[in-house]
C-alpha cells in the first residue's frame, strides 16, 4: 500500500467521525438512541480496564475457535468421501441441498435446549454453521484436480495416500482456505446467535445484556470488539493463506520468463 | 521390436449404442523409434497411447511389450504440480517410487541441463512461459528412464515459433537419450519433421491407413523444413489425409 492509499483511508475515517457528530448534532439524539464517538471510546477503556470485556472476548472467542475446528473436521472428512466415490455423492445429494437451505441459525434455540446454557452449545451451534461451507468446499476442491495428474499418478503406480498428499490435498487447498475465511467470519455469527439465546457470559451476551438496560454505549463497544475479533481471525487465516500456499496468492502478478 | 500393437479395439458401450472408437489397430515400434501417430481429431489417437500406457484396456486385442514396461506421458497442457518448484516438479515419479532425495536430484539435474533450464530449478511453474513448462514436463517423463515416452500432442497449445523451437529441441533430446518416442500429432508437418515412422489414421473409428518410413538424416533442422524432399513428403501425406 502506498503513501496516498492509507492517507485517503485515515481521512475517510476522519470523515465518518465527523458524519457521526454531525448527525447528533442535527438531530440531537439522547445518549441511549445514538451514544457520541467519545462516550463510547471512554465506555471502551472502562470495560477495558475492569477486566470484563476482556473476560467477555475470551468466552466468545474459545467457542469461535472450539466450533471451528470441530466445524472443519467435520466438514473435510465426509468431503472428501462424497468426492471420491458417485454412489456416495449421488446418495446424499438431496439431504446435502436439504441441510444447505435450512437455516441453521433457526437451530439455535433447540441446541441451547439440548446443550444448556454453557459454552458447549454455543461450540455446536459454530461446528455446525462452519461445517456446511467446508463440506462443499472440500467436495469442489477435491473434485477439481486435474484428470491428467491423476492419471500421471496412475502410470507412476502411485498408492491412494500418495494421490492424496502429493496431489489432491494440495490443489484443494487454495479452495479450502476460501472456505475457512468464510467459515470464520460464519463462526463469529454462531457464537453471538448462541449467546443471545442464552449464555452468563461473552460478547454477544454482552450485547443483549446491555442492549436491555439501554446502555447504548455499551452494545456499541460489544459489536466493536465483535467485529475486531472477527477482523483479526481472518487476518490470521490470511496470513497462514500466504505461508502455506505462496504460489496460489501471487499468481499471474510476475511477469512471465519468455523461452 | 520394443512393442507391438495386435489389432487393438476400444468400444465404448452407452446407453442406447456401441460406439467403436478404435477398430484393429496394428502396428509395429522398434526401439529408438520416433514413432508418430497422426489422423484427424477423434479418431482415437489419445485412445492409443492410453492403451499403452495401461491406462485404458483394450476390448480387443493387446500390446505386446517387455515385462516391467516403463512409460513417461507428456500430455497437451502440461500439469505441473504448481506448489512446487521446476526441480521438484520433475522428481515426482522418483518421489512415488521412494527413491531418496539426494540421487533424485542429480538425475534432475542433469535433466535441466538436457531442456536447457539449468538456470531455473527453483522457479515455480506460474513464472514459467508455456514452452518452458512443457520443457520440464519432458524432463519430468523421462526421469524414470522409461523404454517409452508417449507425447500427446505437446507442443499443441504454443505458439508457432516456439513449437517449432520445440520441435528441434526434442528432435536433440531423442539423439541424445536414444529413446523411443511415440509421439501423436494432427500436424502433419510437425510429424514428417520430428518421426522416422508415421501411422496415418482413418477418422472414427480409427483404423490404421498406413505406415509410413521418413527417410531423412536422424538430425533435423528448421531448414528442413523448406527442402523439397521434405514438402513433396508433407504433400503426400496430407493427400492421404483427403482420401476419405
Amino acid at each position: 500500500m502506498n503513501k496516498k492509499t492509507i492517507f485517503l483511508q485515515v481521512l475517510v475515517f476522519i470523515l465518518f467521525i465527523f458524519l457521526w457528530k454531525f448527525v447528533i448534532f442535527i438531530f440531537k439524539f439522547p445518549e441511549f438512541i445514538l451514544p457520541s464517538p467519545e462516550s463510547v471510546f471512554i465506555e471502551w477503556y472502562l470495560l477495558l480496564k475492569s477486566g470484563s470485556l476482556l473476560n467477555h472476548t475470551l468466552t466468545t472467542l474459545y467457542e469461535i475457535l472450539a466450533g471451528f475446528g470441530i466445524g472443519i473436521l467435520l466438514g473435510l472428512i465426509p468431503g472428501y468421501f462424497v468426492a471420491k466415490s458417485k454412489q456416495v455423492e449421488q446418495t446424499l445429494s438431496p439431504y446435502l441441498v436439504a441441510l444447505q437451505t435450512a437455516p441453521k441459525i433457526a437451530l439455535a434455540p433447540l441446541i441451547v435446549i439440548w446443550f444448556g446454557f454453557g459454552l458447549l452449545s454455543k461450540i455446536v451451534i459454530v461446528a455446525l454453521i462452519v461445517f456446511f461451507p467446508i463440506l462443499v468446499n472440500t467436495i469442489v476442491g477435491i473434485k477439481s484436480v486435474d484428470k491428467n495428474l491423476l492419471d500421471l499418478m496412475k502410470i507412476s503406480k502411485a498408492t491412494k495416500l500418495q494421490i492424496f498428499r502429493l496431489i489432491e490435498l494440495p490443489s484443494s487447498l487454495p479452495v479450502l482456505f476460501a472456505a475457512f475465511k468464510t467459515g470464520i467470519t460464519l463462526a463469529v455469527i454462531g457464537a453471538v446467535v448462541g449467546e443471545f439465546v442464552g449464555a452468563n457470559s461473552g460478547l454477544g451476551y454482552l450485547t443483549i445484556y446491555a442492549a436491555g438496560l439501554m446502555d447504548t454505549p455499551q452494545v456499541f463497544v460489544a459489536i466493536l470488539q465483535l467485529t475486531v475479533l472477527g477482523i483479526i481471525l481472518y487476518l490470521i487465516i490470511d496470513f497462514l493463506e500466504n505461508i502455506i500456499i505462496p504460489w496460489y496468492k501471487n499468481k499471474g502478478e510476475k511477469d512471465v520468463v519468455r523461452s | 521390436m520394443l512393442l507391438e500393437a495386435k489389432n487393438i479395439g476400444i468400444t465404448y458401450t452407452s446407453k442406447e449404442k456401441e460406439v467403436k472408437a478404435l477398430d484393429k489397430v496394428s502396428f509395429e515400434v522398434e526401439s529408438r523409434d520416433f514413432f508418430s501417430i497422426i489422423g484427424p481429431s477423434g479418431c482415437g489417437k489419445t485412445t492409443i497411447l492410453k492403451v499403452i500406457s495401461g491406462l485404458i484396456k483394450s476390448t480387443k486385442g493387446e500390446i505386446v511389450k517387455p515385462e516391467d514396461f516403463e512409460v513417461g506421458y507428456v500430455f497437451q497442457e502440461p500439469t505441473l504440480l504448481e506448489w512446487r518448484n521446476v526441480i521438484d516438479n520433475i522428481i515426482l515419479p522418483l518421489e512415488i517410487k521412494g527413491i531418496a532425495k539426494k540421487e533424485s536430484y542429480k538425475k534432475a539435474r542433469k535433466l535441466l541441463k538436457l531442456i536447457n533450464l539449468e538456470g531455473f530449478k527453483n522457479v515455480y511453474p506460474k513464472d514459467l512461459s508455456g514452452g518452458m513448462k512443457q520443457r520440464v514436463a519432458i524432463a519430468r517423463a523421462l526421469i524414470c528412464e522409461p523404454e517409452v515416452l508417449l507425447m500427446d500432442e505437446p507442443f499443441g497449445a504454443l505458439d508457432e515459433p516456439t513449437r517449432l523451437k520445440l520441435n528441434t529441441e526434442l528432435n536433440r533430446i531423442w539423439r541424445e537419450t536414444k529413446k523411443t518416442i511415440i509421439f501423436v500429432t494432427h500436424n502433419v508437418q510437425e510429424a514428417v519433421f520430428l518421426s522416422n515412422k508415421i501411422a496415418v489414421l482413418t477418422k472414427r473409428p480409427g483404423k490404421v491407413k498406413k505406415i509410413l518410413k521418413i527417410d531423412l538424416p536422424e538430425e533435423r533442422k528448421l531448414k528442413l523444413l523448406d527442402s523439397e524432399k521434405f514438402i513433396k513428403l508433407v504433400t503426400r501425406i496430407r493427400k492421404s489425409f483427403e482420401g476419405y
